[in-house]
């Protein structure tokens, strides 16, 4: 069955408290370089027909939220 | 008017949106289960706060697909009464009625206490008449309100902001901005002004035992005809 990978991040403009809160813990371990993290998810789905039209009309329907989310497709075959 | 208040699995606010219309209303409710795809007869919806869905995927996403949500959408789209509370709001927003989104508190931190309301607009069965601050409790992890700046410009041209968050003498201020949402914003109105969407709890501020009346200021709205 084809794997597709969709990764779903928050908007770059948007403001990800977790995100922000996994730096400042990364800060106190240590490595006091890291700027900044985001916080995205990994969808993995096995799905017989695996174009990216329909994939993405998935993820436009429900997987990704478009007034806070951007995805990502990666067809994995 | 009889009232929907729509059961989603995980919903925890429920019983407090039924009991509060039928007994400080005389409101007529009843439950309805997700699942239905019918709401002949009922004349409001109510979609109760909680954690549909164990907030699978984003808050409110997999509950504004379910079935029942397509008759919800059709008696809001025809101008029927239709608020929703906590993760109501965020089920709202998820299916579309309303605009914008509702991420992570700006703190992270799950926020369960009273805040101060100022009613940003008459022009509406849930917010006409509200001339003073309104005290109403919050309790949600997930509140900040998110727009662009073309979706806030039209909310305000349009008069659709419903409520914001501010101190208690009414001014919005960083500090009242519990959640660090977009212009202080804790309700939001489509364009007909017959569906409200928000984050505290008025249902939870319908009785002085309970602390606070001023929820009956919004809930109201249920009672009003031709409004």
């Amino acid at each position: 069955m084809p794997k597709v990978r969709v990764l779903v991040t928050l908007k770059p403009s948007l403001l990800d408290s977790a995100g922000r809160t996994v730096a400042d813990s990364l800060n106190r371990l240590g490595f006091s370089d890291v700027q900044s993290a985001r916080i995205g998810k990994l969808i993995e789905l096995e799905v017989e027909n695996p174009s990216k039209e329909r994939i993405s009309e998935m993820c436009q329907k429900l997987l990704a939220n478009p007034v806070t989310e951007n995805y990502d497709i990666e067809v994995l075959g | 008017m009889k009232v929907a208040v729509i059961r989603f699995p995980g919903a925890n606010c429920d019983q407090d949106g039924y009991y509060t219309l039928r007994d400080e209303f005389g409101i007529q409710a009843e439950y309805v289960w997700h699942a239905e795809r019918n709401l002949d007869g009922f004349d409001a919806v109510f979609l109760p706060g909680g954690f549909s869905y164990g907030d699978y995927l984003r808050c409110g996403a997999i509950a504004s697909r379910s079935p029942i949500m397509e008759e919800v959408i059709r008696l809001a789209e025809r101008g029927n009464p239709v608020i929703g509370v906590c993760n109501g709001f965020q089920v709202l927003c998820e299916s579309g009625l309303l605009p914008g989104a509702l991420l992570q508190n700006a703190k992270q931190k799950f926020l369960c206490q009273d805040v101060y309301l100022r009613a940003e607009t008459q022009s509406s069965r849930w917010t006409e008449g509200i001339n003073r601050v309104l005290r109403i409790p919050i309790a949600h992890g997930e509140g900040r309100y998110e727009c662009d700046e073309d979706t806030l410009k039209r909310l305000e041209d349009t008069e659709s902001i419903a409520f914001r968050y501010v101190d208690v003498n009414g001014e919005v201020t960083e500090e009242a901005n519990i959640n660090g949402s977009r212009s202080s914003i804790a309700g939001v109105l489509n364009l007909g002004k017959n569906v409200l969407g928000m984050m505290p709890h008025p249902e939870r501020a319908c009785n002085l035992a309970l602390g606070s009346e001023d929820g009956k200021e919004i809930l109201k709205g249920f009672a009003l005809v031709n409004a």
